[in-house]
């Protein structure tokens, strides 16, 4: 992750030249140790990021009130791009990268998608089946 | 500095100016400290905000239980209006865009780019606000509450907490906004800026699964 506009916030008024290179120090760390957050990027990366994820949601909007795909390949469909919307924002919104400052946020992020999908997953499918085994063969249309 | 009489004024005095200064002050020495106090303070936000994401899986999964028990009333594909949700969906988006360009206007230290992207910000979340009312408030009328089924109760239960975040998140615009124009880009400031806008990004992600799940596939 590059950070183009942030380094003025340092330049060297200071009138101790051993400030100022302590000054330069700093810099480094925030460039390359710091990388936390939402306090990056740049006008491009938030563009890029707003391109695609219009893409990403106009695609969807477009098949289902177009109707092109039957229901079938239709809920997959908006389901794989949601994730990739998601991906899209977490990226160049939230600034998410792989680099070692991030590693503890990384961590967190890791144990709740795995969190999020035993929640999610394991619900549906154990009310599917708990409906399933209460009402056999009264079940108009399932659960899923 | 001039220090009051009083040792206690002295230290709250000190401790206030450590903690609001302006890094673009000359004499600023307060500079590991800040960045390992943003660190921390980011990574602690950041552990909030993987939490509200469970509980809105939580949401999720029950909406995904019931969305089929709609006890003889409307089903979702009878009540959205797909357009309107996607300029619902539009507004939500554009204040992404602008809220990064409030961010970027901070590491460029332009404190009037900051507050004029903020408040295009807010308004265009108070716009999604507006709407999200509106739909609820014609569902009502139309007999389809909260009170109609189990599949409206959970409609209702989601989007609903959405948009209680969202109203959230405006009211702490408005304070981020006071704050700033009272004292400008300080580290206090700058953190709380990273915060609002971890948690406004955070606020449409959780949007795209509403759209996807709930409308979309609802429509589908």
């Amino acid at each position: 992750m590059h950070v183009p506009n942030e380094p003025t916030l340092h330049k060297a008024k200071d009138p101790h030249t051993e400030l100022a290179d302590h000054h330069a120090v700093d810099k480094l760390n925030h460039e390359h140790g710091h990388d936390h957050g939402a306090s990056h990027g740049s006008v491009k990366s938030y563009l890029i990021g707003f391109a695609l994820s219009v893409v990403l949601t106009g695609i969807p909007f477009a098949l289902t009130m177009l109707k092109i795909l039957p229901a079938a390949t239709l809920i997959p469909a908006i389901l794989i791009l949601g994730v990739i919307q998601i991906v899209v924002h977490l990226h160049y919104f939230l600034h998410m990268d792989t680099s070692s400052s991030q590693i503890w946020n990384n961590a967190a992020f890791v144990f709740t998608v795995i969190i999020v999908g035993i929640l999610i997953v394991g619900t549906i499918w154990v009310m599917f089946h708990l409906n399933h085994n209460m009402h056999p063969g009264m079940m108009p249309g399932g659960m899923g | 500095m001039s220090h009051p009489a009083n040792p206690i004024e002295a230290i709250k005095d000190e401790l206030k100016s450590a903690y609001d200064h302006n890094p673009n002050d000359a004499h600023d020495t307060h500079d590991h400290h800040h960045q390992d106090e943003e660190t921390k303070v980011t990574l602690g936000f950041w552990i909030y905000l993987m939490s509200d994401c469970i509980l809105f899986a939580t949401i999720f999964a029950t909406y995904g239980v019931l969305k089929d028990a709609t006890a003889g009333g409307p089903n979702g594909r009878e009540l959205f209006d797909l357009s309107f949700v996607a300029i619902e969906t539009a507004l939500l988006l554009l204040s992404s865009l602008t809220f990064g360009l409030s961010m970027i206007s901070m590491q460029a230290n332009k404190l009037k780019g900051v507050m004029g992207w903020l408040a295009v910000t807010g308004l265009l979340g108070l716009g999604f606000m507006g709407m999200e009312l509106y739909e609820f408030n014609h569902l009502i009328h139309e007999g389809a509450g909260p009170d109609r089924s189990a599949f409206l109760s959970a409609f209702f239960t989601l989007v609903g907490t959405h948009g209680i975040h969202v109203t959230s998140g405006l009211v702490w615009m408005a304070i981020m906004f006071v704050h700033l124009s009272r004292r400008g880009l300080t580290s206090a400031n700058r953190i709380r800026m990273m915060e609002l806008s971890l948690f406004w990004h955070f606020l449409d992600i959780i949007w795209i699964g509403v759209f996807s799940i709930v409308y979309l596939m609802g429509a589908a």
